[in-house]
């Protein structure tokens, strides 16, 4: 039997599985691209205007630690990808990292691979059929969303860059993906790894980008991440940094077969030990078992929180001077808010991990899907464990852990900062800006369960609701969409603390609102069916 | 007697299907109860709605006194359940999930759970993901048999178990029986609900169509017999109550109603029967005519 024996009909499967998810996110990233490309160069009509915003960005630490400089400043191309650009990269890792994870570790843990496995498929089958789905979905993502910067009228290489880059990511996820999948049995785990390597890498850059005087520059050379920069599309359109993420896709992809033709079926590197005869005190309730599923992945959070919150808080004394113009204000607002001055620095950073805390606190939660899914829920739920208690369980530690973990980076940032600020009860003001956003976390949560409350496969409106509203936030300005439409986006509500008066009204309500859909979530959850 | 079960014309749709279609059912205080019955026929949807996990359409269903949907709480400190898919959290081990279970139902009694590990041969410091779906199926019987309850909820118990573990867990029903116990187990294995059950109800299209003990069922179907014999096959063929006759050879078998068995034996005696062997009907018989279409169903 050819060790690709089967893979045609191993890649049937996998998109006829991906037939909903491949397409829409495609449609998002390209649309996303095109769309904000055209959206910038509306706004940016002469050259005056567009170095002026590009010196607001490459002057503002936030800025540059998020997305990077823009290597020419009279260049439209640069300033209109200079966000979509890092993001779209981003995005396309991630998702072919996880694609990858989706059609061999995971079929192979819950054991529908082995049920094909018994059939004619060779043992580089399935990496073969999950690789050609994610390098496909990346050429396609490149592809098009290259043919659509050129439609907006940008010039024809930045946009080949441009478009490359995003492949070229996509197939370097794809193939973190691939080794990954091959060191742990867990297909949760190999996924949190392979976005692990991609985050870690895209930190990398970002101390790399946003350290003062571009002291630590070349750290940007370690990372694939900083490889996408290096390629810089729109100013000096450099193909040869591509060609690294290409060679480290196929390092990483040989690593990854070479792995999996030397393991035993559902076997890994990282081999599982033994564990207690015994379970140990906590381990008794359905709140114990929510906090042991997620324990692992809590300190992880919570570590990197610890570290993002003291960068973060570092990178305050080397925020730029206030500029006092008009149009620079203007501008500021049109990037996403003021992010001048060190109150404003560490509001926009502390909101954009806001935004992580909420990925945390949905998985968290709606880690009840994947019990009842998996035929876990049952088993409880027919002890003397009640619905309302179950449900409540992992929503305890979702909420629990979210608001440690706000604590967590509130603290490391104050720390961090309190030497480069006059303040002198500056961890009390960063901690308090970082439990501010906890009434818009929950309310995503909130979405989260009520859908989960109401069908099991609704859970998922949580994940469409925070991506909605992260979009909204980043975009929505620049896209021009009406004001009534982006305050859907409870993030919007949030008091931008430090710095500014705290308003207590959305406090008030959107913590209400959270309650209302925890409410409807119970209710409805108390009288549905289990699947 | 009290009833541990009791379903009154039970109805549960799923959609457009009709997985409930009017059930009755009674299981008594300290019976090995079999719920038998083909795949589809309404076995696991009726546990579910015993378990509180699936809300009924119409009818009645009562467990230990209590309503399933409501006393959630209550009732299920006093039962254990087995799923007929037994799927563990991967990274806990079969001993932590075995104390955990027994936790959230109101306790587990350590002696008999020791007791049970060495019976079944399980070893409690794997992760659950290197289990086979047999150890799987030990480590979710192991949490339920040790656990302190009146009752057990089995859906097809033994599917992953190989024989030597079978007889283990026979032994271990009938122990958990012989102490006062109740167990409910569902099945479409014939020889698992002849080992086991005191009492079997068969489910087809989500009603019953038969329930009695083994010995009320063999009552209703015919004797199977094969003999020897030197002539005469075809009086024995036209002998009233006489079903399905076959020769070959010098050798006949035949079905016989329980009532016309003493006029077969005369007949095979005057033909010179140089062998005879009879048996019982296996409840594979009993299945057969609940199942094949044309039958009616009998009630006992």
């Amino acid at each position: 039997m050819s060790s690709l024996a089967g893979t045609r009909a191993l890649l049937r499967l996998a998109l006829r599985r991906d037939r909903v998810v491949l397409p829409v996110f495609l449609v998002i990233v390209v649309g996303m691209v095109a769309s904000s490309a055209s959206a910038t160069i509306a706004l940016y009509p002469d050259a005056a205007s567009r170095i002026e915003a590009s010196t607001v960005i490459n002057t503002a630490t936030s800025t540059l630690a998020m997305f990077g400089p823009i290597h020419d400043p009279t260049s439209i191309g640069a300033l209109s990808v200079f966000k979509i650009g890092m993001m779209s990269v981003l995005a396309l890792a991630v998702f072919a990292a996880r694609m990858v994870v989706r059609h061999t570790r995971a079929e192979e843990e819950t054991g529908r691979l082995e049920l094909l496995g018994a059939a004619v498929v060779g043992r580089r089958a399935p990496l073969t059929a999950a690789l050609i789905v994610a390098v496909g979905a990346s050429l396609t993502a490149g592809l098009f969303s290259g043919l659509g910067l050129f439609g907006t009228g940008l010039a024809g290489g930045g946009s080949a860059i441009m478009g490359a880059a995003i492949a070229g990511m996509g197939v370097v996820g794809a193939a973190f993906g691939a080794v990954a999948a091959q060191l742990t049995t867990s297909a949760r785990g190999a996924a949190g790894m392979a976005t692990g390597a991609i985050a870690v890498f895209y930190g990398i850059r970002a101390v790399a980008d946003s350290a003062s005087d571009g002291a630590l520059s070349w750290l940007s050379w370690l990372s694939p991440v900083g490889w996408y920069q290096q390629a810089r599309p729109y100013a000096g359109d450099r193909a040869w940094p591509l060609a690294l993420l290409a060679a480290l896709a196929i390092v990483l992809v040989a690593v990854g077969y070479a792995l999996a033709t030397r393991r035993d079926f559902a076997g890994s590197l990282l081999a599982d030990r033994a564990g207690g005869a015994t379970a140990p005190r906590y381990l008794g309730s359905p709140l114990g078992l929510a906090w042991r599923l997620q324990r692992n992945a809590f300190w992880i959070w919570a570590g990197t929180f610890a570290l993002v919150g003291a960068m973060v808080g570092g990178l305050t004394g080397s925020v730029g001077s206030f500029i006092d113009s008009a149009s620079m204000r203007d501008i500021i607002d049109k990037l996403g808010g003021a992010a001048f001055l060190e109150d404003a620095f560490l509001s926009v950073e502390i909101s954009f991990m806001a935004i992580a805390v909420t990925i945390f606190g949905l998985q968290a939660v709606l880690r009840s899907r994947a019990e009842e899914v998996g035929l876990r829920a049952e088993p409880m739920l027919a002890s003397a464990t009640t619905r309302l208690r179950w449900l409540g369980s992992f929503l305890v530690v979702s909420l629990a852990g979210s608001v440690a973990l706000l604590l967590i980076v509130g603290t490391t940032a104050g720390l961090a900062s309190a030497g480069a600020v006059d303040y002198s009860n500056q961890v009390a003001r960063v901690v308090g800006a970082a439990l501010v956003q906890i009434p818009a976390i929950f309310v995503v949560i909130g979405i989260g369960v009520a859908g989960f409350g109401i069908a099991g496969r609704l859970g998922f409106a949580g994940w469409a609701a925070l991506t909605v509203f992260v979009l909204l936030g980043e975009f929505g300005k620049l896209l021009n969409i009406p004001q009534g439409i982006l305050n859907l986006a409870p993030y919007s509500h949030t008091p931008r603390l430090p710095g500014v008066e705290l308003s207590w009204s959305p406090i008030i309500w959107m913590s209400a609102i959270a309650i209302a859909l925890f409410v409807i979530g119970f209710a409805a959850f108390r009288r549905r069916d289990i699947s | 007697m009290t009833a541990a079960i009791e379903i009154e014309n039970l109805v549960k749709t799923f959609g457009r299907t009709r997985a409930l279609d009017g059930l009755d059912l009674t299981v008594d205080v300290g019976e090995v109860h079999g719920l038998l019955g083909p795949n589809g026929a309404g076995k696991s949807t009726t546990i579910r709605v015993l378990l509180g996990l699936l809300r009924t359409d119409s009818g009645s269903a009562r467990l230990l006194g209590g309503d399933p949907w409501r006393d959630v709480e209550e009732l299920h400190r006093r039962l254990a359940y087995v799923p007929g898919e037994v799927m563990l959290w991967p990274n806990l081990t079969g001993g932590e999930v075995i104390d955990l279970m027994g936790r959230v139902r109101g306790g587990l009694d350590s002696k008999r759970r020791a007791d049970l590990l060495e019976r079944f041969e399980l070893d409690p410091t794997k992760k659950s993901r290197a289990y086979s779906k047999g150890n799987r199926q030990k480590v979710a019987l192991v949490a339920a048999l040790a656990s302190d309850v009146e009752l057990l909820l089995l859906d097809e118990p033994t599917a992953g178990l190989d024989p030597l573990m079978d007889a283990v867990f026979r032994d271990s029903v009938h122990e958990f029986r012989d102490r006062g116990r109740t167990i409910f187990l569902s099945s479409h294995i014939l020889a698992e609900v002849e080992a086991l059950a005191d009492r079997v109800s068969i489910i087809r299209d989500g009603k019953r169509v038969d329930s009695g003990s083994l010995a009320q069922m063999r009552h209703l179907a015919r004797v199977a017999i094969t003999a020897d014999i030197a002539r005469g096959a075809d009086a024995i063929k036209k002998l009233k109550g006489v079903h399905e006759f076959r020769t070959q050879g010098e050798r006949v078998e035949f079905q016989v109603d329980p009532g016309d068995l003493s006029g077969a034996l005369a007949a095979l005696a005057k033909a010179g029967a140089t062998s005879l062997t009879s048996h019982p009907p296996t409840l594979e018989e009993i299945f057969l005519r609940h199942y094949s279409d044309e039958s009616a169903p009998v009630a006992s």
